[in-house]
C-alpha cells in the first residue's frame, strides 16, 4: 500500500534522525482494526482501519459531526459507557486486542489516558489530590511514590513551577490553559502509553494553546498521542500525520505535511481548502 | 452575516426614549408583588410577636433555666423544656443514623446501576412512600413495627450489644427506638428521591474523568459522583431533618409519650411537637400554656439552628470555581 509506504519511509527517516530502534518504528503502538461504531441505529464510525505509531501524534480532523470523538473513544472503551453504544471490530494496543472478551476495560484505561474538550479537574479535590486520583486507584498509598510522580507529572505538563507551593489548595483559582494542563498531568500520572487528546485546547485563547501544543510535542518522547481537533492549522503544527474523516469513514491517512500539500482525495482537497465543513 | 436590513427594522417603531404609556403597568406590577413579599415578612414577625407576647409569663417565670429543667409538672406549676428537646433530638438523630445510608444506598442504586425501566418503577414506589399519611404509618408503627422491635429486634440488640447503655434495660417496643425507626421511615423517600436528583445532575465529564484514570464504576460513583454531589445531598438529608423535627403524629404514636431522658434506646421518650399537640387540651392554666408556647420557640431555635449548620455546611463544601461543564 502507498500510504502506509509513504509514511513509513518518513518514520524510517525519523527514526534514524532521533536514533530510534527500527522495531519501535516498525510497530504502531495502538491500531484500529475496521471500527464499527454506533449509538442506537446511529452509525458514527464506519469501518474505519488505523494505526497509530508508537511516539508520534496523530491528528484526526473532519467536520463537526464526523464521528472523531467516536473513533477516540473507542480506543480506550470509554465508547461502550455511553447507554445504547456498542462497537465492532478491533483494536490492537501493542498487538493485544482490547475488545477480547477477557480484557478488563479498566485496565484498557490505565494504558490509554485520556485528555478532554473542556478541563474535568475533581471540584472538590486539591490540586495534589487531582494528579494522585489515578494512583491511588492503582492502590498506591505510600506518600513518598505519590509527591514523587505528583511533581513528575506536574512537570511534564509543564505546570509545576506554577502550582508547586499551592498543591494542597483547590485549582479554582487556576486558568483555564493551567487547568487543562493539571488534566493532562493526571492522565500522565499513571503512566499511559498512548494519551488521547479530543479537542484539548478548543477551550482556550490562543497563548494557552501554543502551550498545549508545545506541551504535546515534548510528551511525544514518551507517548504515543492521538490529538482529536478541529483546528487545521493546529494539525499541521503538531502532528506527525494526520487522518481525515468525513461521515463516519477514513478518508485519507497520510504524513501529516503531504496531506496538507498534496492530498489525495478530492473531499480532503475540499476540506483543507475550506470549501466544506 | 450582516444584513442590509437592521434586525431593529422588522420591530414595531419605537416611541423616543421617554416613559410612555407602559411604565404605570411596570410600576403596579412591581408595587403587586413588593406587597407580596411584604406581607409574608409580617407574617412571620407578626406569629413571632404573638408567640413571644404569648410566652412572656413563664419566660419570666423560669428564665434561662427552663432550658436544663428536667422537671414537666403541670400540677405544681414547674415546667422545664429539657426532656422534650433531647427526645426531639434524639429520635431525629436515630432517625438520620438509619436513614442516610439506607436513602444513599437507594439513590445511587436508582441513578447509577438500575436499568431505566426499573429505576422508573421504583422511584414512584419511593415517592409513594412519601404520601402515606403519618397516622397511617404511625398505626403500622403500633401494630406491626412496634411488636417486631419488642419480640425479634431488641432481644436481639440486648443479647449481642447490650453491653452498650444504649441496648440496655428490658424491651419495650414502643420507645425512642420506635420513634426513630418510623421517623427513618419518613426521611427515606425525601433524601432518597432528592439525592438521585442531586446525583443525576453530576456532569457526565466527572464521570468520564475517572473512567479515564482507570476507575471501576464503584470508584467512580465513590471518588467522582458522591464527592461532586456531597452538597445537594446534605441539603436532602437537611430538608428531610426539618420534617423529622417538627413530626408529630407517628411519632406520637410509637415513642412512648413519657418525658424522660435515659441513655437506652428502648425506652419511651417525649419529643417537643408532640408533647405540644397533646398537652394543649389539657392545659387549665395560664402558665402551663405559656409554657407550651415557650416550648414550641425551643422547637423553632433548634430548627433554626438545623438549618443554620446546614447552610454552613453547604457553603464550605460546594465545589467552587473549576471549569466544568
Ligand atoms: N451520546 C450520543 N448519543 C447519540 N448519538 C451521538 C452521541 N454522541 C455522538 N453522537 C452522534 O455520532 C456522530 C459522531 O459524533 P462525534 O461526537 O464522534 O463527532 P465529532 O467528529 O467528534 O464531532 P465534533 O467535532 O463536533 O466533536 C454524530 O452524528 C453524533 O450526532
Ligand atoms: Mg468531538
Amino acid at each position: 500500500m502507498e500510504i502506509s509506504n509513504t509514511l513509513f519511509s518518513r518514520a524510517l527517516i525519523d527514526a534514524a534522525a532521533r536514533a530510534i530502534p527500527l522495531e519501535q518504528v516498525v510497530a504502531d503502538q495502538i491500531r484500529a482494526v475496521q471500527i464499527n461504531a454506533y449509538y442506537g441505529r446511529t452509525h458514527a464510525v464506519r469501518g474505519v482501519s488505523l494505526g497509530f505509531a508508537a511516539n508520534r501524534i496523530t491528528a484526526v480532523i473532519g467536520p463537526s459531526g464526523c464521528g472523531k470523538s467516536t473513533l477516540l473513544r473507542c480506543l480506550n472503551r470509554m465508547h461502550e459507557l455511553v447507554p445504547g453504544a456498542r462497537v465492532e471490530g478491533r483494536v490492537l494496543l501493542d498487538g493485544e486486542d482490547i475488545y477480547a472478551p477477557d480484557v478488563d476495560p479498566v485496565a484498557v484505561r490505565r494504558r490509554v489516558g485520556m485528555v478532554f474538550q473542556r478541563a474535568n479537574p475533581f471540584p472538590t479535590m486539591s490540586i495534589y489530590d487531582n494528579v494522585a486520583a489515578g494512583l491511588r486507584l492503582n492502590g498506591v498509598h505510600d506518600r513518598r511514590v505519590l509527591d514523587d510522580v505528583v511533581e513528575r507529572s506536574l512537570r511534564q505538563a509543564a505546570l509545576w513551577d506554577e502550582v508547586k507551593d499551592v498543591l494542597g489548595r483547590s485549582g479554582a483559582s487556576l486558568s483555564g490553559g493551567q487547568q487543562q494542563r493539571w488534566c493532562i498531568a493526571r492522565a500522565l500520572a499513571v503512566q499511559p502509553e498512548v494519551l488521547l487528546m479530543d479537542e484539548p485546547a478548543s477551550a482556550l485563547d490562543p497563548a494557552s494553546t501554543l502551550k498545549i501544543e508545545e506541551l504535546a510535542r515534548t510528551l511525544r518522547d514518551n507517548l504515543t498521542i492521538v490529538l482529536v481537533t478541529h483546528n487545521m492549522q493546529q494539525a499541521a503544527r503538531v502532528s506527525d500525520s494526520t487522518a481525515f474523516m468525513l461521515s463516519g469513514e477514513l478518508v485519507e491517512f497520510r504524513p501529516t505535511t503531504e496531506l496538507f500539500t498534496r492530498p489525495k482525495d478530492q473531499r480532503t482537497e475540499d476540506y483543507i481548502t475550506g470549501r466544506f465543513g | 452575516m450582516r444584513s442590509v436590513l437592521s434586525p431593529s427594522a422588522l420591530l414595531p417603531p419605537r416611541s423616543g426614549l421617554t416613559r410612555g404609556h407602559q411604565a404605570w403597568r411596570d410600576g403596579a406590577f412591581r408595587a403587586t408583588l413588593t406587597a407580596c413579599g411584604v406581607s409574608v415578612i409580617l407574617l412571620v414577625a407578626a406569629v413571632l410577636v404573638q408567640l413571644i407576647a404569648a410566652a412572656m409569663p413563664a419566660i419570666r417565670q423560669f428564665g434561662p433555666s427552663f432550658l436544663w429543667t428536667v422537671r414537666w409538672d403541670p400540677v405544681h406549676s414547674v415546667f422545664g423544656a429539657l426532656t422534650y428537646a433531647y427526645g426531639t433530638l434524639a429520635s431525629s438523630l436515630v432517625a438520620l443514623i438509619l436513614a442516610v445510608p439506607v436513602s444513599l444506598g437507594v439513590a445511587i442504586y436508582l441513578a447509577e446501576i438500575a436499568p431505566a425501566g426499573v429505576s422508573t418503577v421504583l422511584s414512584f414506589v419511593v415517592e409513594l412512600l412519601a404520601s402515606i399519611p403519618s397516622v397511617i404509618l404511625g398505626l403500622w408503627g403500633i401494630f406491626v413495627m412496634a411488636p417486631w422491635l419488642r419480640n425479634a429486634v431488641e432481644p436481639a440488640l440486648s443479647r449481642t450489644l447490650g453491653w452498650l447503655p444504649l441496648f440496655s434495660g428490658p424491651p419495650y417496643g414502643i420507645g425512642l427506638l420506635a420513634g426513630g425507626m418510623i421517623l427513618a421511615i419518613m426521611l427515606v423517600p425525601i433524601v432518597s428521591s432528592v439525592s438521585r436528583e442531586v446525583l443525576k445532575t453530576v456532569p457526565v465529564t466527572q464521570r468520564e474523568a475517572a473512567y479515564a484514570i482507570g476507575a471501576t464504576r464503584w470508584e467512580v460513583i465513590h471518588r467522582a459522583v458522591l464527592p461532586y454531589g456531597r452538597t445537594g445531598i446534605i441539603g436532602a438529608v437537611i430538608l428531610g431533618l426539618g420534617r423529622t423535627l417538627g413530626e408529630t403524629m407517628a411519632v406520637t404514636m410509637v415513642i412512648g409519650n413519657r418525658p424522660q431522658i435515659s441513655p437506652s434506646l428502648f425506652q419511651p421518650a417525649y419529643t417537643i411537637a408532640a408533647a405540644l399537640a397533646n398537652e394543649f387540651s389539657e392545659a387549665t392554666t395560664d402558665i402551663y400554656v405559656s409554657a407550651l408556647i415557650e416550648l414550641a420557640m425551643v422547637l423553632f431555635v433548634i430548627t433554626l439552628i438545623v438549618n443554620a449548620i446546614a447552610r454552613w455546611l453547604v457553603w464550605r463544601l460546594a465545589p467552587r470555581g473549576v471549569v466544568s461543564a
